[in-house]
């Protein structure tokens, strides 16, 4: 990936990822969630990753964030009043982001953390990112995170038609 | 490299006219095809110099004229940045979801050869789902952005009924895929090249016939197409989610629904009916099952492929105008109990039974 290729893909990340946050109207800031998840998609893309990013896209921009909005359109949420926050509530918020900064700071001040190459320079195989090289890597080597997840996934399937039908009964 | 460039651009450029003058020819048969079946004569209004056309001067000269000089109406209170982006956001992914469809094997131009799909990708028909996914914003956008409870109405029932279709269609997808053995739509076509006993075309719907009918179910649900129409049903919600577009906007809408219609073709053609595949012809020619061949140049193979998929999707155009001139629309329980309770439980047997019936046939 060509280094301002990156840049102007990650200012454009950042653009929509703030304006998440900033956005009054919480119809906008869920779009704008899904345009920042889009996004990543095309970063994935252009760093090989084909399937993770038509994962991305299929999962999170065109299923979770559906029922996002979804929510926000059948509760019909007004625009958000900042003054109605808690004093407190704001100061662990501020603490948490102000966390994050710092992370954020160190990284970039102290580099990454050694692992020997830098992401920017790794030569990736031909096959890197397909269907089937993923496919082989979470049926070999993965293979038991796999199908716990699965069966994670399965109890929060039957989790949601419990708790689905108790408001029923 | 320029020259590659260059490919790659006329390529695009051929498919975005093809798919767009589609969809101008579509919208002619749809209204030919409503007056046939309703036994009336149908859209013989416009004419130019007297010339009528059959009707085809009304979607090819008049339609759009008369489009581009309505006046674009953005209701009050609405949020006018969302309403103007909700048919572009509507439009987009349907049109670039033909990126991977195939429309040729190869071109044999000099010493280069040309793959004649647009984006040879290898998560294919991943990416297709992607975009179909993404559909969904178009339609809940316009119903949201418009300030009117019909259109709010039309747009949740749009988004729960694609939602709930993509199940359905992405599990008949799998069962294609497990065939196949491949995500590429260019391989999946080439996969349909063999002679099932030296007679018979071994295209996917022999191999996957419960998976053809979901897909193409799923896919006319996806479409919002009668008996699916609930999102725009005219009679309770005028016509949903674009009931507040006029002019180009509108036309946006329009047009999307018959992109849409040549997706759905043309993603069945791909893989259930061989793509471009013409029986009995080869890479250099037809070799008929009784002995007799008729060698061809590349040139001519490539063309013929071309235009057997090219009719071969106007063909399943055509059956999705027929399907939506003679069916009722569903009830909204009804369209979801036939979603949930009949589509998706087939489906998942389907892709049940393709896994163990491969798993046998490899092990």
């Amino acid at each position: 990936m060509h280094p301002a290729l990156f840049g102007t893909m990650a200012a454009l990340l950042v653009a929509s990822a703030l304006s998440v946050i900033l956005q009054r109207s919480p119809i906008r800031s869920a779009l704008s969630l899904v345009v920042t998840l889009f996004l990543l998609a095309v970063v994935f893309l252009f760093l090989d990753a084909q399937l993770l990013a038509a994962l991305q896209v299929i999962v999170y921009a065109g299923a979770v964030m559906v029922l996002f909005l979804f929510v926000i359109m059948l509760l019909n949420l007004q625009e958000d009043r900042p003054a109605m926050a808690k004093v407190a509530v704001r100061g662990a918020a501020a603490f948490i982001a102000s966390l994050f900064v710092l992370a954020a700071v160190r990284f970039i001040v102290g580099g990454a953390p050694s692992t020997g190459t830098t992401a920017m320079s790794t030569a990736v195989s031909a096959d890197f990112g397909s269907t089937e090289a993923v496919a082989t890597l979470l049926f070999t080597r993965f293979l038991l995170a796999f199908e716990v997840t699965g069966v994670l996934l399965l109890v929060a399937i039957v989790g949601a038609v419990v708790l689905a039908k108790r408001r029923l009964v | 490299m320029w020259i590659e460039v260059g490919i790659a651009v006329i390529k695009t450029l051929t498919v975005l006219l093809l798919v767009l003058s589609l969809a101008g020819i579509l919208g002619w048969v749809e209204r030919k095809g409503s007056a046939l079946i309703q036994d009336r004569i149908g859209a013989n209004r416009a004419s130019i110099f007297g010339f009528a056309g059959a009707g085809l001067v009304n979607t090819m000269a008049a339609d759009p004229l008369k489009f581009l000089t309505k006046e674009d109406i953005i209701p009050k209170g609405a949020d006018r940045l969302l309403h103007t982006l909700a048919p572009c956001v509507n439009m987009f992914p349907v049109i670039v979801a033909f990126a991977v469809i195939p429309f040729g094997d190869v071109l044999v131009i000099g010493e280069r050869v040309i793959n004649l799909q647009v984006a040879p990708l290898n998560i294919g028909i991943l990416y297709v789902l992607a975009m179909m996914s993404l559909g969904v914003y178009g339609v809940v956008l316009g119903g949201w952005a418009s300030n009117n409870r019909w259109s709010l109405l039309g747009g949740i029932r749009g988004s729960a009924q694609m939602i709930s279709y993509e199940l359905g269609m992405g599990l008949a997808v799998v069962a294609v895929v497990m065939t196949f053995g491949s995500l590429d739509l260019q391989a999946m076509a080439r996969a349909q090249g063999h002679l099932i006993g030296g007679w018979i075309p071994g295209w996917g719907v022999l191999y996957q016939p419960l998976a053809f009918l979901i897909f193409l179910c799923a896919g006319i649900a996806e479409s919002k197409r009668v008996p699916f129409d609930l999102p725009e049903g005219e009679s309770e919600l005028i016509s949903g989610y674009f009931t507040e577009y006029s002019g180009l906007k509108y036309l946006m809408f329009f047009m999307t629904d018959f992109i849409e219609i040549g997706v759905v073709a043309g993603l069945v053609t791909t893989f259930f009916f061989g793509g471009w595949q013409v029986p009995y012809l080869m890479s250099d020619g037809f070799h008929f099952p009784w002995g007799a061949q008729l060698l061809l140049p590349q040139i001519v193979v490539a063309l013929l492929q071309i235009g057997s998929f090219l009719i071969k999707v106007l063909f399943f155009c055509w059956v999705q105008v027929l399907i939506r001139w003679s069916l009722p629309r569903l009830r909204y329980d009804q369209l979801m109990r036939f979603g949930w309770k009949a589509l998706l439980p087939i489906s998942l047997a389907n892709a049940l039974l393709t896994a163990i019936v491969v798993l046998a046939f490899q092990g």
